[in-house]
């Protein structure tokens, strides 16, 4: 791929991505649209953090994918040889050494550094959309701050459930003043959205980009009595023996046996190099290659 | 003292065909403002170009704003008039279906104007929904339940609660009775009677009405092909009719 | 002991080898090639053009091979590929009333300068499958003729002459370009025609149609349909005037409409337009027809609430990439957010059955309990 420009797109566009991103950063949760271009994958599968990681990519830095918090998962893999091919990058698996984080449904669990971008693939960016599926009028909704009708929702969950009934995307308040679609990472990891690092958002077909700033006040939507909870599945992974990990559940057979890991494997991986075993853990050495 | 509203010179043409023209008052607070006519006599125009619902094509609506004074809401941009609408403005549909939220229950419809206002206890923002459903003579524990399992009387209570409970200085009313079974209308008369009396509310209801305007309204504007031919205090005109179109809508009224 | 699943990177690469066979298929038969597609599939080049926004037979008809029929993933191919090519400038705007037309007809007159001229065309054809085709193509002679002499006048030109019609705006600004600026509602007419034009041709044929059967009926004629070639001209700074830079083929679709009930107008017919690479019929109309629906509020009339006249419905969805790349994406792992719907299913289920065991006690104890709903649902007094 020599014919193309240094990750794929060309300086014109990823100037206009960069200015956009600068837009989102200096108004934090707010989003700004821009001109998806057509990538080589489909919308739908991360476009909008592919031309994110491209606008902000240097030959210097070390570039982490990950999908669903592993690194191994196809698209994952998929994108980390986009980004190989085209822009020639380092690349790691290990989240300290990162300097450039694509992420699809999870913060990692090692806190983040301020010298660390974390971009996040994005489906639908806007928090009211299934309340109200008219753009023009969320548009207006979120200029006047109109925001009631979120905490409707929030009060009918309470009302019919007992609890709010949102367990992924939980939408956030950005500085006070924005409310904004995390993307559909578990609502364990709603507290990580406030970290030292830089936060982008990519959505590439809805055409919008947002962004958290480093040390940006992120709060989870809820009532004084009714005060949000990042829970997790009261468990330890069994590889590792981790307790404040958010877990993926397998089924192990037909009887309905079933076990809990790390859903991030490089936080699992490296605990379990540092010698801690969970139930069935053993060294990890031992995973099939 | 200055009035709350102060309209002047309100035009809507549809074409060739005068939707309403020339009309002109002011509404202190406290003061509710009928205005009746027959079908297609522009009154329902008149109703939505002053809530902002319609761009009046002359003329002007000021509101004694809290902060800046009298102000044209004409003029305004949207955002201030949608912020005005969540406020000091109510509006009461004719049909409680345009004002309520159908697909959400009944305490979060009343409720969603406190969370709009930034009310964040789930616990306040229910009783305060539990007491509004019983000053509106909805029983409690129907509070989760969706408008569309209410009778049309107790939708439009409801639409009423959802409208009151911010306390708005101003209620716009289109038809609150139409409908509705005599007893409801009834029943749904003196209730709003006793609201407005007691939150010391102004209200500008449209209806055809003469019965709604002699319970609620203290002054009356009759309107015909969008001119308004008469107005003045309610109980004088009804009972004194100059103009003779009032006189024939006085009279037409059925004696039971 | 369990092992955990690695090898996505092996598993993709023995996907993409058994995609290349697949793609091949028996190779007892002969390789199709590009050449053959572009020639003898020519309407199915023309939609990748036209969806894919970039005329070029041949590489579309690479494309279609590529994708193996495919024509959606075609597409995808001449739009990622479209991305990376390098913006010389614009042309002039071409101008269809010297297309030198194969076919040209019209619903609205019997005969009009320039002739009905069916061209090329499946419509009288009986849909008979033609089993000699499986076996050879071969075919007599067709019979010549002169082509036209003198160009051939759009028919609109005649109804805007007698003032019947409403005129268009004219102006010489150049519009935005929808795959340069993100889609911005109200969306102007251009940006409209722009994303109707490289739209999915199914989904536009169901929206105009939906029109025909009274979702926003606006019985439409069509005034004229043309298809030919036209050149392309671009002005060359250097040299100071324009110059052809080459021809392609377009397909123009001019539909009448009546108009009804404006606030100011008397009544006049009113236009619906469609323009798109290639012979490609079928989407020329129903983009007109669509176009036509989503005029309503620039031409006073009522917002019926059809689906055809809703800008954002259509818009939004009529990007065949964008709707298959959303859709498709629902195969990707998403155990992560079920994993936390699972979680939180179960607490709630847990809270329940606690509630209603809770109950079912205090019934038994006494009436002090309170209702079940009133446990479920009261406000936690903080």
């Amino acid at each position: 791929m020599s014919d193309y420009n240094f990750a794929y797109l060309d300086e014109q566009t990823k100037r206009m991505i960069r200015r956009a991103i600068l837009k989102g950063l200096a108004i934090p949760g707010y989003q700004v649209p821009f001109a998806s271009r057509e990538m080589p994958m489909p919308y739908g599968w991360g476009t909008g953090g592919v031309q994110v990681s491209a606008a902000v990519l240097t030959p210097e830095d070390r570039f982490k994918v990950i999908d669903q918090g592993a690194d191994d998962t196809t698209n994952a893999v998929s994108i980390r040889r986009f980004f190989e091919k085209t822009a020639g990058v380092a690349v790691t698996e290990a989240t300290t050494e990162a300097s450039v984080i694509q992420t699809r449904h999870r913060i990692p669990e090692t806190p983040l550094r301020e010298d660390q971008i974390l971009v996040y693939q994005v489906p639908i960016p806007e928090p009211l959309r299934f309340l109200e599926p008219s753009e023009v009028e969320t548009r207006k909704m979120h200029s006047l701050e109109e925001y009631g009708l979120m905490h409707v929702k929030l009060y009918e969950d309470i009302s019919q459930h007992g609890a709010i009934a949102t367990a992924y995307a939980y939408p956030v308040k950005v500085e006070g003043r924005y409310v904004m679609d995390p993307s559909p990472i578990p609502k364990f990891d709603n507290p990580k959205l406030e970290m030292a690092g830089i936060q982008l958002f990519g959505a590439g077909r809805e055409q919008r980009i947002y962004a958290v700033p480093p040390y940006t006040q992120v709060v989870s939507l809820d009532f004084d009595d009714y005060p949000f909870e990042p829970t997790k599945a009261d468990h330890a992974c069994d590889l590792c023996g981790a307790t404040d990990s958010y877990l993926d559940e397998l089924i192990m057979d037909d009887a309905g046996g079933r076990m809990f890991m790390c859903s991030d494997t490089d936080y699992c991986g490296a605990r379990r190099t540092a010698g801690h075993l969970g139930a069935q853990g053993a060294p990890l050495a031992e995973d099939a290659a | 003292m200055t009035p709350l509203l102060q309209v002047e010179g309100i035009a809507k043409m549809y074409g060739a065909r005068i939707g309403c023209t020339d009309v002109s008052f002011d509404l202190y607070p406290g003061e509710v403002m009928g205005i009746v006519g027959e079908s297609g006599s522009g009154k329902s125009t008149l109703l939505n170009c002053l809530a902002g619902h319609l761009q009046p094509d002359a003329g002007a609506v000021r509101f004694d704003t809290r902060a800046e004074g009298l102000r044209d809401t004409v003029m305004m941009s949207e955002p201030e008039r949608r912020m005005l609408s969540r406020t000091d403005w109510a509006f009461v549909h004719q049909h409680a279906r345009d004002g309520l939220r159908m697909n959400v229950s009944a305490g979060g419809n009343v409720g969603e104007r406190l969370m709009a206002v930034n009310a964040r206890h789930y616990g306040d923002i229910r009783d305060k929904a539990i007491d509004w459903l019983g000053r509106v003579e909805i029983s409690a524990d129907r509070i989760d339940d969706r408008p569309t399992a209410f009778s049309g009387g107790m939708q439009q209570r409801l639409q009423i609660a959802r409208n009151l409970v911010t306390g708005p200085r101003l209620v716009f009313m289109d038809e609150p009775t139409g409908g509705l079974d005599v007893s409801v209308q009834a029943r749904l008369l003196d209730l709003l009677r006793g609201l407005v009396r007691e939150m010391g509310l102004s209200a500008i209801i449209v209806t055809h009405d003469l019965a709604v305007v002699r319970l609620l309204a203290d002054r009356l504007m009759v309107m015909k092909d969008g001119h308004v031919i008469e107005s003045g205090l309610t109980d004088q005109v009804l009972d004194d009719p100059q103009h003779a179109y009032t006189q024939l809508l006085v009279s037409s009224v059925l004696q039971v | 002991m369990y092992v955990a699943v690695k090898g996505g990177e092996r598993a993709i690469d023995n996907a993409h080898a058994w995609l290349a066979e697949e793609r091949r298929g028996d190779r007892d038969v002969a390789e199709l090639g590009v050449d053959q597609i572009r020639e003898q599939m020519t309407l199915a080049v023309n939609r990748v053009m036209a969806e894919g926004s970039l005329y070029d037979p041949d590489l579309a008809a690479l494309a279609i091979k590529q994708s193996r029929g495919d024509l959606i993933e075609a597409i995808f191919l001449i739009r990622a590929y479209r991305t990376t090519l390098p913006r010389f400038g614009g042309s002039n705007p071409v101008d269809t009333a010297t297309m030198a037309c194969d076919r040209r007809v019209s619903a609205t007159f019997k005969d009009a300068p320039g002739g009905q001229v069916l061209g090329p065309t499946f419509d009288y054809t009986h849909r008979l499958l033609d089993f000699k085709l499986a076996a050879d193509g071969e075919f007599g002679e067709m019979p010549q003729t002169e082509p036209n002499a003198g160009e051939t006048p759009h028919i609109m030109g005649f109804l805007d002459r007698e003032d019947l019609i409403q005129s268009e705006p004219t102006g010489s600004d150049t519009p935005d370009d929808l795959t340069r600026s993100p889609l911005e509602l109200p969306a102007s007419r251009a940006l409209r025609l722009q994303a109707l034009t490289r739209g999915d041709e199914g989904f536009i044929l169901g929206m105009a149609y939906s029109t025909q059967r009274g979702y926003a009926r606006n019985h439409a004629f069509v005034a004229e349909l043309r298809i030919g070639a036209v050149a392309v001209e671009m002005e060359i700074p250097e040299l100071g005037f324009a110059i052809d830079i080459g021809e392609i083929t377009l397909t123009e679709c001019e539909t009448v409409n009546q108009f009804k009930g404006s606030k100011t107008e008397p009544p006049q017919f009113t236009r619906g337009y469609g323009l798109v690479f290639g012979m490609t019929e079928r989407k020329a109309i129903s983009m007109a027809l669509v176009d036509r629906a989503l005029r309503w509020k620039e031409l006073g009339e009522d917002n019926l609430g059809a689906p055809a006249q809703d800008e954002e419905f259509v818009l939004y969805h009529a990007d065949n990439i964008q709707a298959t790349g959303f859709l498709e994406h629902i195969k990707l792992p998403h155990y992560v957010d079920f994993q936390s719907e699972l979680e939180l299913i179960r607490k709630l289920r847990r809270e329940a059955q606690a509630s209603e065991q809770a109950a079912g006690q205090a019934e038994e104890e006494g009436p002090s309990g309170g209702s079940l709903k009133g446990k479920m649902k009261e406000g936690v007094a903080s």
